[in-house]
């Protein structure tokens, strides 16, 4: 009782440090966690991959723009075939629209001009719109599924998965 | 009078129009660079400029919030743009004269302190600028649009006005040359610019007849492929990125046709008849022997003209071709732009297989 201590000794010193040291590393990487899970949206407004599109009958023959917003497709029946043509521009990016009166898609951004069927023709878009994977499901409904894509350029368009027959 | 207008502003003749015009004002400098030529044009342009107002839908255009900066832009290029030719004009007189230039006179190289000569005329100047930003903001108001949607694209879809040059050139390239490697390039030459242009003429004084070769290459690219192509892509592209006259009606139906053709589709079906080979490489061909020859032979080649030769001599080999090969890849917009007005060119090598257009 005699010896009341007035200065820690080296071994307190330490042991009180590295509580603090880990009490602050801890409180940093809660922070970063938190800011790292903030940076991430709390609802995603993402279009979903994949989705059930109707019946063929649904569709009539020309271009369908029920799906385009909201799920970027639009489902283009011709010759007898149905597909889900994907609304990216194949130049940078940016939604075409679709002008019913000149039988196009027309790119707001550089003015690329693509037929009905995805191919382009005008402005400087390099390659045709793609196509997304199609089949029916054992009800009978169209199925889409954004996750496969059918590129014209490489010759996929003759792949069975890429239309269906109507 | 305004039909006429709205044809000549097409790229495709206001281009030339515009190349035209700045290769005069570069000739004719110390006329443009005179105090009579600058009020005389202001007197005219005038009563011009508020003619074109009284179009409806040129208003419609210029007094579009985002338009705006533009319009304070072009006229604070043109004032500059004059000043320094002004400034050259008058050095090069007296230089012509035997003189020394303007700014190395006695009483231009006299010293003042830093407090309070600048510090004072920044301050004022900070809050010219706050005030500035302040009214613009109360009288502008930003417009709040619909959340963002990535099925949807608004139309016209426009850049920042800054980069709207970028935008109009990617009219003509594939995104990797335009949005990538050519701008890319843009930000590198401009920081190389002080290790290949070591020549200390012109340092801390205007001069023009001691640097020309510097100056048209700066100016053409700066007027004519920067700040013609932001001109264009503000004032003359509506809906679809369809070309609009200045006082032409944004009709979203107005259809141009037009129909872009590869140099491996001219080659292969239009001029040899036959299908395209399916074999890229040989396919596109012509377009990589012509794109060779351009990057790889036409340096050489111009190094032993005389331009290329006096290069040489004063900077050296390795400073000629770094320079060369920028101002041949600057020049390929303008030529790629020309093709595609002339022939419809899509691209001259097309490989989507491999993303790769040029
Ligand atoms: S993104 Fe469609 S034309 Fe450039």
């Amino acid at each position: 009782m005699s010896e009341v201590k007035q200065h820690l000794n080296r071994r307190e010193f330490f042991s009180y440090l590295s509580v603090a040291w880990i009490t602050f590393s801890a409180a940093c990487a809660g922070l970063l966690t938190l800011a790292f899970r903030f940076s991430y949206p709390n609802v995603n407004f993402e279009p979903e991959m994949e989705f059930l599109a109707g019946t063929p009958s649904d569709y009539e023959e020309g271009v369908d723009e029920r799906w385009k917003n909201g799920f970027g497709v639009w489902m283009v029946k011709q010759e007898g075939k149905l597909v889900a043509l994907s609304n990216i521009c194949t130049h940078l990016g940016c939604i075409p629209t679709w002008m019913p009166a000149e039988l196009k898609f027309k790119c707001p951004c550089h003015g690329s001009g693509y037929y009905m069927n995805g191919i382009n023709f005008e402005g400087p878009a390099p390659r045709p719109l793609e196509r997304y994977k199609i089949g029916m499901t054992p009800e009978g409904k169209i199925k889409v599924d954004k996750t496969k894509i059918y590129r014209y350029e490489k010759g996929q368009w003759d792949h069975p998965n890429s239309f269906i027959q109507v | 009078m305004k039909e006429l207008i709205n044809w000549l502003a097409d790229p495709i003749r206001s281009f030339p129009i515009f190349t035209v015009l700045f290769i005069l004002m570069m000739k004719y400098y110390r006329v443009v660079g005179t105090k009579k030529f600058a009020w005389g044009f202001t007197i005219i342009s005038i009563p011009v400029v508020l003619w074109f107002a009284t179009d409806p839908n040129f208003w419609l255009i210029i007094t579009w919030p985002d338009n705006i900066p533009i319009s304070i832009l072009i006229v604070a290029i043109l004032f500059f743009t004059w000043f320094s030719l002004y400034r050259c004009a008058v050095n090069d007189q007296r230089l012509d004269d035997g003189l020394c230039p303007e700014e190395a006179l006695p009483e231009n190289r006299e010293k003042v302190w830093c407090w309070p000569n600048l510090v004072y005329t920044e301050l004022f100047a900070i809050i010219a600028g706050t005030i500035f930003l302040i009214v613009w903001a109360i009288i502008f108001k930003a417009p709040l649009e619909e959340p963002a949607n990535p099925t949807w694209a608004p139309n016209p879809a426009k850049a920042p006005w800054y980069f709207l040059g970028l935008q109009e050139m990617l009219v003509y390239f594939d995104p990797w040359m335009a949005g990538v490697v050519l701008p890319g390039l843009v930000v590198v030459g401009l920081i190389a610019i002080p290790y290949i242009d070591t020549n200390p003429k012109g340092n801390g004084y205007f001069t023009y007849k001691e640097r020309p070769i510097a100056i048209w290459g700066f100016m053409f690219g700066w007027l004519v492929l920067w700040i013609y192509l932001i001109i264009v892509g503000t004032f003359l592209r509506g809906p679809n990125w369809t070309f609009y006259g200045p006082f032409e009606y944004w009709d979203f139906h107005k259809v141009v046709s037009e129909y872009n053709v590869n140099l491996s589709e001219f080659l292969w079906v239009k001029w040899l008849n036959t299908s395209m080979p399916s074999n890229l490489i040989m396919r596109e061909m012509l377009g990589i022997v012509l794109t060779g020859l351009y990057m790889f032979v036409l340096p050489p080649l111009i190094a032993a003209s005389n331009f290329g030769k006096s290069i040489i001599e004063k900077t050296g080999q390795i400073r000629y071709y770094i320079y060369i090969t920028l101002l041949l890849v600057m020049m390929s917009l303008p030529i790629k732009m020309v093709l595609r007005w002339l022939f419809s060119l899509k691209y001259i090598i097309a490989l989507p297989e491999w993303e790769l257009n040029l």
